[in-house]
């Protein structure tokens, strides 16, 4: 389906919900931290469910559910079929939702480590968790079907007020194919790791950011997943030259986006473990 | 049916308003409260363990993690932590612009905590979109000095959540004269705001609400506490930080997944605004606590719904305080200090917006992190609300209907400003205290 089409019935005045899942709530800060701009949105939009915010209607029938945070719970699993039944359009947010996120790191463990991890920080009542727990932290693609994406961790609020927007005029919010150092070109930032040696993932990180880091003078460290054409043997080479032990190097990809799959893939493979 | 006799359960199967995931079962059986428990359904999220083997300035990134309306908080506590482990003696450049940038996240936090989350429920709303139908002005007015604190934030950090700017021995970068000049003429006018939300707040509706608790917070030498190591009570005790676990225990609860702490004795205790104001009234400046004494509430007090108004008041504080910094500003081309990696075991601590942030760290020669402790306000605080709950919806009359318990509930809880997205704790006491 093209994507006019796909969006042709979207209501004129949509029933928009926003649900939270396993993560630091700071991707709906990008809609809170700017309450001058969530007002504005609340005169175009029927804000139906956004616990943060007030409105409490969980399982109501929406045109848009924004999704934050990735499913760590049988619970959680549960609740997002129901969100996804009752939702025509899903839109996933920030790096828990599309790749897990940090938590995600437990992914790494196996299920004897976890058990361990789950006694080490809740020793005295360890069932409730252990009952309750999935072996993983997933993104919500991984459980069901996901129509739009936006990465970041968290993501900004310039970024989900123009894909409201964007999906509010029938559109599919554009997805930003460019690495970081495009940014950096732009704005004629110094590159951090030509000038000062500093080990910075810029080309091989989605832009979206604004090249903050490289803005203060420091190497990106991967908030917005990889970059759609990112030459990952090249980085890790660069990376090696620098000086970076293979743990270092593993550190920087198994961090915010650590599932995802150019990253994950690519340290699996070229990194010894 | 006898009223008497009857059993009511409620239940709020979600928190709105509240950062994180949590839920609230209360049971009355002849007029007494026979469960009230704070359930927090966060998932376990592990950050003390996948942490383990990470470099210094890798865990000041990932902390911010935990949450996202205090990131700094958990940032600050972790550098305060390396720093004392690595022996680095800040610069008073560098103490500043942390000041500054944590000064931000007070200001960030307080109003939209105030505007946002807590004063629908003094007036009534249930939201404060809602609310802004009936106050356009004051809520703008809340969200403006929001946003500046955001602005502070990013400023230093680059963006208000998860900011990139900090890092072990100081900053990354310093912003140039001009662009903390452009932040004074807006300083000077929050100020007007601030003051004037202190006055709105201290007309509203206050429920009565004696809170007996333990109250505590830090203690700094000269000012009102935001970085400090010694830590007071209303008990009159004084210790260091580094003693923490000799006066506090932290314990896990079966209903949540986030852990609770009381005294060693197992009373609750109290962080928070209230908490700080109440012991640091004698650190305001003469003419802030005037304006504290001018709301008609009587310092300290124990009326937990007068948080609110001590934000108000820490809000000013903190906006007269950012603009003395801003003012004062000169630029530095060393924002930062070197430091020798060490194998060392330390704490840190903060004034997190909603109390004492308190973070331990284990590290090995490389100054990697062996094992790593967090202990944030709210899961110090569960004890103390799930009390304040008891006491409180007695006072308020367990023969009200349903739905009014359950508003008033609602609203002891979100008085505290519970962030319970953070679920993240690290338990060593049963451990180390053998």
């Amino acid at each position: 389906m093209s994507t006019p089409d796909k969006l042709i019935n979207f209501a004129k005045r949509p029933k928009i919900a926003v649900h939270k899942f396993s993560s630091c709530d700071g991707c709906q800060l990008a809609l809170i931290n700017d309450a001058v701009s969530l007002l504005e949105l609340a005169t175009m939009v029927d804000i139906v469910h956004f616990a943060e915010a007030g409105p409490l209607d969980e399982f109501a029938e929406v045109d848009l559910a924004i999704i934050e945070g990735s499913v760590n719970t049988h619970h959680d699993v549960h609740r997002i079929e129901m969100v996804r039944a009752k939702a025509k359009y899903v839109l996933s947010v920030g790096a828990c939702a599309l790749t897990g996120g940090i938590q995600a790191l437990r992914n790494f463990t196996d299920e004897k480590e976890l058990r361990h991890w789950q006694h080490d920080v809740y020793p005295e009542e360890t069932e409730v968790i252990i009952e309750g727990d999935l072996a993983t932290a997933k993104p919500i693609s991984a459980y069901v079907k996901v129509d739009f994406e936006l990465p970041g961790c968290p993501i900004n609020t310039g970024q989900i007020l123009r894909a409201i927007r964007q999906i509010l005029f029938g559109v599919e919010p554009e997805k930003n194919v460019d690495p970081v150092c495009t940014t950096c070109k732009h704005a004629g930032v110094t590159c951090v790791m030509v000038a000062k040696n500093e080990p910075c993932l810029g080309p091989v990180v989605a832009d979206g950011c604004d090249a903050i880091c490289p803005k203060l003078g420091r190497g990106c460290y991967g908030c917005y997943g990889p970059a759609k054409y990112a030459n990952m043997d090249a980085m890790i080479a660069k990376l090696k030259e620098m000086g970076l032990s293979d743990e270092q190097i593993k550190h920087k990809f198994h961090h915010i986006n650590s599932q995802a799959i150019t990253f994950h893939g690519v340290v699996a493979r070229t990194i010894s473990q | 049916m006898n009223v008497e006799n009857r059993t009511t359960k409620i239940e709020v199967p979600i928190l709105a308003r509240v950062e994180g995931e949590g839920a609230l079962d209360l049971e009355i059986t002849a007029g007494k409260i026979t469960k009230c428990e704070l359930r927090i359904y966060e998932p376990p999220r592990y950050f003390e363990k996948f942490l383990e083997g990470r470099e210094p300035n890798e865990v000041i990134d990932a902390v911010a993690r935990i949450c996202g309306i205090c990131p700094l908080a958990y940032q600050a506590g972790f550098s305060n932590a390396y720093e004392a482990a690595f022996g680095v003696e800040l610069t008073p450049w560098i103490h500043d612009m942390r000041l500054l940038m944590f000064l931000g996240e007070w200001i960030e936090s307080h109003y939209l905590h105030t505007h946002l989350l807590a004063a629908p429920d003094f007036l009534n709303y249930r939201s404060g979109i809602e609310m802004a139908k009936d106050y356009p002005n004051e809520v703008l007015r809340g969200v403006r000095l929001q946003h500046l604190g955001n602005e502070i934030l990013k400023l230093l950090g680059g963006r208000s959540v998860h900011p990139n700017g900090m890092k072990v021995g100081g900053f990354y970068r310093a912003p140039r004269e001009e662009e903390v000049a452009v932040l004074i003429p807006k300083l000077e006018a929050a100020l007007k705001d601030a003051k004037d939300v202190v006055e709105w707040f201290s007309q509203l509706p206050f429920p009565d609400a004696e809170v007996p608790f333990k109250m505590v917070s830090l203690r700094h030498p000269t000012e009102y506490p935001v970085f400090a190591t010694e830590v007071i009570t209303s008990d009159g005790e004084t210790f260091n930080i580094n003693d923490y676990d000799e006066h506090f225990r932290e314990f896990h609860a079966r209903q949540s997944t986030a852990l609770h702490s009381t005294t060693i004795a197992g009373e609750p205790i109290l962080f928070g605004p209230l908490s700080r104001i109440n012991l640091n009234f004698d650190r305001l400046p003469p003419h802030i606590q005037e304006m504290a004494n001018a709301t008609g509430i009587k310092w300290p007090s124990r009326n937990m719904f007068h948080s609110i108004i001590a934000r108000s008041i820490e809000g000013y504080w903190a906006i007269e305080r950012a603009l003395e910094i801003c003012r004062n500003y000169t630029y530095t081309d060393k924002p930062a200090l070197e430091y020798t990696p060490k194998a060392a075991n330390a704490w840190g601590a903060v004034e997190a917006p909603r109390g004492i942030q308190i973070d331990h760290v284990q590290l090995d020669e490389r100054g990697y992190a062996t094992a790593i402790r967090i202990s944030a306000p709210t899961s110090q605080n569960l004890p103390c609300i799930e009390a304040n709950l008891r006491s409180s919806l007695e006072t308020f009359g367990l023969d009200k209907p349903d739905d009014e318990l359950r508003l008033h509930a609602e609203m002891v809880i979100r008085n505290y400003d519970p962030c319970i997205s953070c679920s993240a704790h690290f338990l060593t006491l049963n451990i180390t205290r053998q």
